[in-house]
C-alpha cells in the first residue's frame, strides 16, 4: 500500500515550518563535532604533516630519524607503512604518500606524536630532500603548453557554425573567472580507532561515509567491513567533504592500526586551504549568434577547467557545467567543448552547484556583455531567450515544466517591482556622479540527479520499538542543510506521528551501507524515498494488525498525529506497536529508493541525466562608490521553486545561504597562487581567513525578500518536493549583472561592460575607469547619466524592433565586446 | 602567589596551561568545546567567548573576545562564559532552558551546521548585555542605521564572526528581535559590581615565561631584563604569530591590566591615550571626541578584535598596514615612550624606520598616545579593502585638513599600505597647503598623492589599484566635504567641540 511518491498524506508533518533538529544544541555549543570527540577519548594520537615546499619536485630523500628524536613523537607515517594500495583517490591518481610533489603543501608523510606541539615539532625536524621540476600553474600556462587531464567532450546539437553564418548579430570573447574555497567553519577532521577484534572505526567529517570506508579499506588492506565510518555532523561541507575527507581519514586510520592508538588528524584552516581542492577556475572562449530580436541562433564555446593536480571529481564536474552552460535558455545550435587542465596546484572538486555555476555563468557574461550591443535592455533579452515548453536542452533533455522560468520570472519582477525602480535609479543616477545604482535580474535552471546514474540511489533503516518510538537511519549526512530535519518530518508523515516521536541517528557505514555521497543536491529526494520506503513497510504491516484490533477494512485505517483510527474507533500508537510486537510483526525495515526514468551517455553527452529542474530569479540592485569600486546590495528579491517544501525555515535558509555564498564567488571571494618563477611559486597566498574574505554582514543585501514558488509540487520527488541545496547559489548572478549595469551609468549610453570575476572593488573599479573614458571618447563626461535603462525596457518591450531601429544600436560586436566579430 | 584559576561558566577550574596556549585551547582540554577553532587568527569568531572586565572601578562589562588569541593565562583570576554557560539544551527529563539570544538564534533559523553558531551567541550576548543598548529606535536614518536595529543593537557587534551557511539574515532578525535582560538574569546582575582585579601571575613551563606584572615599575624592570620579551594585551597579533607561524617566545609578559598603561587624559593641550586601552575602551571614553578616531573605530577589524586590541599593540607590531598609524599621523600624535630610564616622547611621524622596525629601543615601551590640541575640523579615514567589515587594509588613508577661509592653511595626510612603514603624504601635503581649496588643487594634488609612496602588487590588490586609491580618495574627500558643507551642522555636545579649533565654524 505503499502510496506514489508524491502524495501527501492529510496533515503532514512534512511541510511545516521547524527549527533545525540540532538547533538547540548548535546554540548551547551542546552538539558535537568530529574534533569535539578527542577531549572525550583517551591516549590520542596527533597528527601533524610535512608540507612540501615546492609546486612539483621529486623527493630524492625522506629522512625521518630526526623526527623520532623530538620529545613527544611516537612515529612517522610514510609510504613504506602502507599495507594496501598507497592511493587515496578513486582513479588511482592521488598517492597518499607521494614520491613526486604534484602542489605546493603536498603532504609527503605525517608525524604522529603525544601533542599538537611535539607533532608539529616532529614534521619540523623530518629532512625530506627535492629536485624541483617544471611546474605548470596559471590556466593560460596550461592551455598553452596543452597541460590536460581527464577525458574531454562535447555536448552538440545541430550545426553551429550554420548558425552562426546566420546569426543577425555574432560576437566572441574570452572569460576567466576564479574558483572558490569551501571555507566551511569546520576543517577536515578525522579520528580513528580500532577495537578489540581489529575492527577499524573512524569518525570522520565527510560528506560521503562509504567513499570514505572504501579508501581506509584499500589503503589497509582490509575489506569493506572491516572499516566503520560515522560522521555525527559536519560543520558545513559545500562539496568540500565529498571527496577530500577520504585521505585525510585514511592517514588516521593507519596510525591508529600501526599504533594501536586513536589517532586523530584535524587540519588546521591554513592546512585546509593549501592542502585541500576548491572549486574549479574556468576559462571559457566563446562565439554566440542571435537574431534581429536578440534570439540566441548559436553558442560555439571551449571550456578549460583548472582541475589542479589530480583528476579527483573534476570529470563530473566539467559534465555538469557543459550540461548548464544553457542555463535557463534555448541554444538551437550549440557546441560546447569541454577539457580539463592539469595544474600543479590543489586537485580541485566539488563545490555546491559542482561546476553548473561555472557553465551557466558563461552565458550569463555573454547576456550581459552583449545586451548593449544589441540595443536591448538586459532583462528583456534573458526574458525573450527562456526556454519554452516542448523545447528541450543541448543535450537532448525536454525541459520539463519550462513554463514555470517565465512564470518565476514575472512574479520576482512585480515583487521586486523592477519597472518601477529602473525609473528611479535611472533618476538616482542622472544626479549622483560619483555613486551609480544598478538593478538586474536573472534567471536560474538546474539540473536535479547525479550526471552519474549509479549514484541516484539511497537506503535507510528505521526500527520501531516496542514502546512505539521510532528511530532512523539513513546514508544521508547532515552538514547544516537540515536533511536530518527533513528526514524525521518524511518519517513523522509516512508514519503518521508527531515529530518528537522520531528521533535520528548518526549516519554509519555498518547501519546503511553503499551510500552515495550526499551531494547534488539530493539528499532529501534520495534518502527521503529510502526512509518513506522502509517507514511505509513497517505502517502497510502495522495496518492489518490495526484492522483487526479496530475491526475495520484495511483501506479504512488512518495513521495521524500518533493515532490510529478506523471511522469512529481509535487506538494511540504505541498501543499497537505494542499487539504489533506480541503477534510477532517486524517493527523495523530497510527501505531503499532509486530515481527511475534516468539515462545518460557521459560519452556522446546526450540523453536525460536529470529527474527534473530547479527554478528561481532574483532581482537585485547595487550601489557602486566610483571613487573606489566598492559596492554594495541594497536589494535582493527571490522567486525560488522547491516544490512542494519538505521544510520551509530549512528551505528558506538553503535558499539565502546559497546566494550569498554566490554572492561570495562572485563578487568577493579571491583565491590566489603565487605564478611566480621564485621559491614561493604554486603557493596559495590566500591561506587563511585573513587574507581570504568571505561574505560577512557587509554583503548581506539592506532587504533581502525570498519566496517561495507555489503550487509548484513536482510529482517526481518524495512528498511533491524539489531539491533545494544547490540551484540558489546562482541567484547570485543578478548581483554581478546588477554590478554590470551600475557600472555601465558611469559610461556612455549603450556602453559595453567588461567585468572581471571575482567582481572585488578593484575589478569593478577598473570597469568604471574604463567606462568613465568611454564617455570621455563619447564626449558625454564622465557623469554620463544613465537615464535611458528604464526607457529601454519599455521601448524594448514595445518595440521589438527596437535593436535595429533607434539610437543606440551600435554595430554588432564592434570594440564592445573583446576580439568581436562584426557581422 | 595563589594557584592560576579561571572561573568558566561559574565554576573555578585551575589553568595548568603553559604560556603559549591559548584560552580556546585551554577551554576545549577542559571540556568546554562550545567554543570552536575555524580560523585561529580572531578572523571568523567561531571561539568568541564572554569575559568580564572593568567598566569603571564599581562594574563589570561582559564583552566578547576571540578565546584563539589570547594566551588562557592571561585570564587567570578572571571570569569566562562560553556559549555552554549561557544556556542548556534539553536533556533527559529536563526542559530546555535556552538565554534569550539562544532563544531568538534557534527558532529563527539562525543556525544551520552550528559550528559558528556558540560564537555568534556568545559576540550576540555581549551586545545585548551592552549597557548603553538603550533600545531606542535611531533617530536619524542614515548609512550606520542600516546597522542599527530598533532594539538599539549594534551589527557591527557580529562584524568578526563568520557564517558560511546561513546568509546571516536570520541572525540579523535574532540580534533585532532581543528585548532588555531580565532583571533576575544573573549575567546581567553580575555588572553591577567589580569586575575580577588583575592578579600578579608568574607560570613558567616548557622553556617559557607567563608574567602579568604588578605594574609599570615592575613590567619596566622586568623589559629591561628581558628586552626580548613579547608585551601582550589582547594578543590580537602575538596570537596570530603563534597559531600560524608557530612562534613561542621564552617570555610573555601581560600587560592589558597594568593601570599605568590604562589611563585616558583630556587636557587643554593634548587627548592622552593609555597604550593598554582597548580600542572599544578609547571608542567609548573618547565618547565621539576626536572625529577622525571615530571615523576609524568601525573599520578598525571587529568588535571582538576592538575588545582586545590596543593602539600601542597596534603601532607596537610597526606593521605597514596597521590602520590606527595613518590616523595618527594626520593627527601628529607623538607616542610616550617608557624604560627603566625614564619616559621620552616621540613624534610618530619620526617613530618608524623601516618595517616593523622603530626607534624604540630594547627595554623600552610604548606608554601612551598624545594627540595634541585643537584638532583639524576637517577629517576623513579611508580605507580601501575588499570587505567592509573586518578587512585589512590594502590602502588606508587618513586626512585631517585646516581652512582659513578658502585656502588650505595645513593638512596632514596619513598613508598606509604604501611603503614599508606607514607614512606621511608630504609633498601632497605640499601641493595642497597655501593653496586654495578648489577642484583645481585637489586635482592636481591628487595627481601626487597618487605618486605617494612605492605601492606593491598582492593578493589584496595590484599596485595599480593602490596607486589609483590614493588619487581617488583625495578626490573623494574633496567631494564629501562639499557635500558636507551644503547640511546643516550637526550638534554636538558640549566638550566635542572644544578640541577643535573654528569648531563653531567648521562643524
Amino acid at each position: 500500500m505503499s502510496t506514489p511518491l508524491s502524495q501527501r498524506p492529510p496533515q503532514p508533518v512534512v511541510g511545516l515550518s521547524v527549527a533545525h533538529e540540532s538547533a538547540d544544541p548548535h546554540v548551547t555549543g551542546a552538539a558535537l563535532y568530529t574534533d569535539d570527540l578527542v577531549g572525550r577519548t583517551t591516549n590520542v594520537l596527533h597528527a601533524w604533516p610535512v608540507q612540501a615546499p615546492h609546486a612539483h619536485a621529486r623527493v630524492t630523500g625522506l629522512q625521518t630519524d630526526p623526527a623520532l628524536q623530538v620529545e613527544g613523537v611516537v612515529r612517522v607515517l610514510t609510504a613504506a607503512d602502507v599495507p594496501g594500495v598507497n592511493d587515496s583517490g578513486v582513479k588511482q591518481d592521488e598517492p597518499l604518500f607521494p614520491d613526486e610533489v604534484m602542489y605546493h603543501g603536498h603532504a609527503v608523510c605525517w608525524v604522529l606524536a603525544e601533542t599538537v606541539e611535539a607533532a608539529r615539532l616532529g614534521a619540523e625536524a623530518v629532512e625530506v630532500a627535492y629536485e624541483p621540476l617544471p611546474s605548470v600553474i596559471t590556466l593560460t600556462e596550461a592551455i598553452e603548453q596543452e597541460s590536460f587531464q581527464g577525458g574531454q567532450r562535447t555536448v552538440t546539437r545541430g550545426d553551429a557554425a550554420a548558425g552562426l553564418e546566420r546569426a543577425a548579430h555574432r560576437f566572441s570573447g574570452e572569460f576567466e573567472f576564479g574558483g572558490q574555497e569551501h571555507f566551511y567553519l569546520e576543517t577536515h577532521a578525522a579520528l580513528a580507532s580500532v577495537d578489540e577484534a581489529g575492527q577499524v572505526f573512524v569518525q570522520s567529517s565527510t560528506q560521503h561515509p562509504t567513499e570514505t570506508q572504501e579508501i581506509i579499506a584499500h589503503v589497509l588492506g582490509l575489506r569493506s567491513h572491516e572499516v566503520t565510518v560515522q560522521c555525527l555532523r559536519m560543520g558545513g561541507g559545500f562539496g568540500g567533504k565529498e571527496m577530500q575527507p577520504h585521505g585525510l581519514a585514511a592517514v588516521a586510520a593507519l596510525g591508529a592500526v600501526l599504533t594501536g592508538r586513536p589517532v586523530r588528524l584535524r587540519l588546521n584552516r591554513t592546512q585546509d586551504i593549501t592542502m585541500t581542492g576548491k572549486r574549479h577556475p574556468f576559462h571559457a572562449s566563446w562565439e554566440v549568434g542571435f537574431d534581429q530580436e536578440g534570439h540566441l541562433e548559436a553558442l560555439r564555446t571551449t571550456l578549460t577547467s583548472d582541475g589542479g593536480w589530480s583528476l579527483d571529481l573534476s570529470e563530473a564536474v566539467l559534465g555538469r557545467a557543459l550540461c548548464h552552460v544553457d542555463n535557463a535558455y534555448y541554444v538551437p545550435d550549440a557546441e560546447f567543448h569541454g577539457r580539463i587542465a592539469q595544474t600543479h596546484k590543489t586537485s580541485q572538486t566539488a563545490f555546491r552547484g559542482f561546476g553548473g555555476p561555472q557553465g551557466m555563468l558563461v552565458l550569463e557574461d555573454i547576456l550581459g556583455r552583449c545586451a548593449p550591443a544589441l540595443g536591448i535592455d538586459p532583462t528583456e533579452l534573458r526574458r525573450r531567450n527562456l526556454y519554452q515548453p516542448g523545447q528541450s536542452t543541448p543535450y537532448g533533455q525536454p525541459v520539463r515544466h519550462a513554463e514555470r522560468l517565465e512564470a518565476v520570472l514575472e512574479e520576482v519582477s512585480a515583487r521586486a517591482d523592477l519597472t518601477t525602480r529602473h525609473t528611479q535609479i535611472a533618476s538616482f543616477n542622472a544626479t549622483s556622479p560619483h555613486r551609480k545604482r544598478g538593478i538586474a535580474c536573472t534567471p536560474v535552471k538546474f539540473g536535479i540527479s547525479f550526471n552519474f546514474t549509479a549514484f541516484n540511489q539511497a537506503g535507510a533503516l528505521v526500527h520501531v520499538y516496542k514502546d512505539g518510538s521510532v528511530l532512523i537511519n539513513h546514508g544521508g549526512t547532515e552538514m547544516g542543510q537540515g536533511l536530518h530535519t527533513k528526514m524525521r518530518q518524511v518519517a513523522a508523515t509516512a508514519l503518521g506521528l508527531r515529530l518528537s516521536a522520531i528521533r535520528l541517528a548518526p549516519t554509519r557505514t555498518d547501519k546503511v551501507p553503499n551510500t552515495s555521497a550526499t551531494a547534488a543536491s539530493s539528499g532529501s529526494d534520495l534518502n527521503g524515498g529510502a526512509v518513506k520506503d522502509a517507514c511505509e513497510q513497517i505502517r502497510e504491516r502495522l495496518t492489518a494488525v490495526a484492522a483487526d484490533r479496530l475491526g475495520a477494512p484495511i483501506d479504512d485505517v488512518r495513521f495521524s498525529d500518533g493515532t490510529v483510527s478506523a471511522g469512529d474507533t481509535s487506538l494511540p500508537w504505541s498501543d499497537l506497536v505494542k499487539h504489533a510486537y506480541l503477534e510477532r510483526v517486524q517493527l523495523f525495515a530497510a527501505g531503499y529508493y532509486r530515481t527511475e526514468g534516468l539515462h545518460w551517455d557521459g560519452v556522446r553527452m546526450q540523453g536525460e541525466p536529470f529527474k527534473y529542474f530547479a527554478y528561481g530569479a532574483a532581482v537585485s540592485e547595487v550601489e557602486v562608490d566610483g571613487f573606489t569600486g566598492a559596492h554594495t546590495v541594497l536589494r535582493t528579491d527571490i522567486v525560488h521553486d522547491v516544490g512542494d517544501s519538505l521544510s520551509p525555515l530549512v528551505d528558506l535558509g538553503q535558499i539565502e545561504g546559497g546566494f550569498l555564498q554566490g554572492v561570495g564567488w562572485l563578487t568577493l571571494e579571491d583565491l590566489r597562487w603565487d605564478t611566480s618563477d621564485g621559491d614561493g611559486r604554486g603557493r596559495v597566498t590566500t591561506s587563511a581567513a585573513s587574507t581570504y574574505k568571505l561574505p560577512s554582514f557587509s554583503e548581506l543585501p539592506r532587504e533581502l525578500n525570498v519566496h517561495l514558488l507555489e503550487q509548484a509540487s513536482e510529482d517526481g520527488a518524495v512528498y511533491g518536493s524539489k531539491a533545494v541545496g544547490e540551484p540558489p547559489l546562482m541567484l547570485a548572478f543578478s548581483v554581478r549583472e546588477a554590478l554590470r549595469q551600475a557600472v555601465a551609468a558611469f559610461g556612455p549610453t549603450g556602453h559595453s561592460v567588461e567585468l572581471g570575476c571575482p567582481s572585488t572593488p578593484e575589478a569593478v573599479f577598473w570597469a568604471v575607469d574604463a567606462a568613465r573614458e568611454a564617455a570621455q571618447r563619447d564626449g558625454s563626461g564622465a557623469a554620463a547619466p544613465a537615464r535611458t535603462v528604464g526607457a529601454r525596457t519599455e521601448s524594448a518591450k514595445t518595440d521589438p524592433a527596437y535593436a535595429e531601429g533607434s539610437a543606440p544600436a551600435p554595430t554588432a560586436g564592434e570594440s564592445v565586446v573583446t576580439g568581436g566579430l562584426a557581422d | 602567589m595563589s594557584p592560576t584559576e579561571i572561573t568558566v561558566n561559574g565554576t573555578t577550574r585551575p589553568c595548568e596551561a603553559g604560556p603559549h596556549t591559548s584560552l580556546l585551547d585551554w577551554l576545549r582540554g577542559q571540556g568546554w568545546t562550545g567554543a570552536k577553532e575555524g580560523c585561529a587568527e580572531g578572523e571568523c569568531g567561531a571561539c568568541a567567548v564572554l569575559v568580564a572586565r572593568p567598566d569603571g572601578p564599581e562594574r563589570t562589562r561582559w564583552v566578547s573576545v576571540n578565546a584563539c588569541l589570547p594566551p588562557a593565562l592571561s585570564y587567570d583570576g578572571q571570569e569566562v562564559i562560553t556559549a555552554e554557560g549561557l544556556g542548556t539544551p534539553t536533556a533527559p527529563g529536563q526542559q530546555a532552558a535556552l538565554h534569550p539570544v539562544q532563544r531568538e538564534m534557534a527558532d529563527r533559523g539562525g543556525s544551520q551546521c552550528g559550528y559558528c553558531t556558540p560564537g555568534f551567541v556568545c559576540a550576540m550576548a555581549a551586545e545585548f548585555y551592552r549597557p548603553e543598548r538603550d533600545g531606542q529606535t535611531p533617530q536619524d536614518p542614515t548609512e550606520h542605521d542600516h546597522e542599527c536595529g530598533p532594539n538599539g543593537f549594534d551589527l557591527h557587534a557580529l562584524s568578526g564572526n563568520l557564517c558560511r551557511c546561513t546568509g546571516y539574515r536570520p541572525i540579523r532578525d535574532a540580534a533585532y528581535a532581543l528585548g532588555d535582560p531580565d532583571p533576575a538574569d544573573p549575567i546581567a546582575g553580575r555588572r553591577d559590581s567589580a569586575a575580577p582585579p588583575a592578579r600578579a601571575t608568574e607560570i613558567s613551563g616548557a622553556g617559557s615565561t607567563f608574567v602579568r606584572p604588578a605594574d609599570l615599575p615592575d613590567l619596566l624592570t622586568r623589559l629591561a631584563a628581558t628586552p626580548d620579551a613579547v608585551l601582550v594585551a589582547g594578543a590580537t597579533d602575538a596570537g596570530v604569530e603563534r597559531n600560524l607561524r608557530h612562534t613561542r617566545p621564552p617570555v610573555v609578559l601581560g600587560i592589558d591590566r597594568v593601570e599605568e598603561l590604562r589611563e585616558l587624559q583630556l587636557t587643554d593641550e593634548t587627548v592622552e591615550i593609555g597604550a593598554a586601552l582597548t580600542l572599544s575602551e578609547i571608542e567609548r571614553g573618547l565618547g565621539g571626541r576626536v572625529r577622525l578616531l571615530d571615523q576609524l573605530f568601525p573599520q578598525f577589524a571587529s568588535r571582538l578584535i576592538r575588545n582586545g586590541a590596543t593602539l600601542g599593540g597596534n603601532l607596537g607590531t610597526g606593521s605597514p598596514i596597521g590602520d590606527a598609524a595613518p590616523v595618527l599621523l594626520a593627527l601628529e600624535a607623538a607616542l610616550v615612550l617608557a624604560s627603566v630610564d625614564g619616559e621620552r616622547e616621540v613624534a610618530l611621524a619620526d617613530y618608524f624606520t623601516g618595517y616593523r622596525q622603530s626607534v624604540r629601543q630594547p627595554g623600552e615601551l610604548i606608554k601612551a598616545v598624545r594627540i595634541p590640541l585643537p584638532l583639524a575640523p576637517h577629517t576623513a579615514f579611508h580605507k580601501i579593502a575588499k570587505r567592509r567589515f573586518d578587512d585589512i587594509s590594502s590602502v588606508a588613508i587618513a586626512i585631517a585638513l585646516r581652512l582659513e577661509g578658502d585656502t588650505v592653511a595645513s593638512v596632514r595626510i596619513g598613508l598606509g599600505g604604501v611603503a614599508a612603514t606607514p607614512v606621511r603624504a608630504l609633498a601632497t601635503e605640499e601641493a595642497l597647503t597655501g593653496h586654495a581649496w578648489d577642484a583645481d588643487t585637489v586635482a592636481r594634488a591628487a595627481g601626487v598623492l597618487a605618486q605617494e609612496g612605492t605601492p606593491l602588487d598582492d593578493h589584496r590588490a595590484s599596485a595599480r589599484y593602490r596607486s589609483a586609491m590614493l588619487e581617488q580618495s583625495l578626490l573623494r574627500f574633496f567631494d564629501e566635504q562639499g557635500r558636507a558643507r551644503a547640511k546643516p551642522l550637526p550638534k554636538d555636545g558640549e566638550g566635542v567641540r572644544d578640541l577643535y579649533e573654528n569648531a563653531g565654524e567648521e562643524r
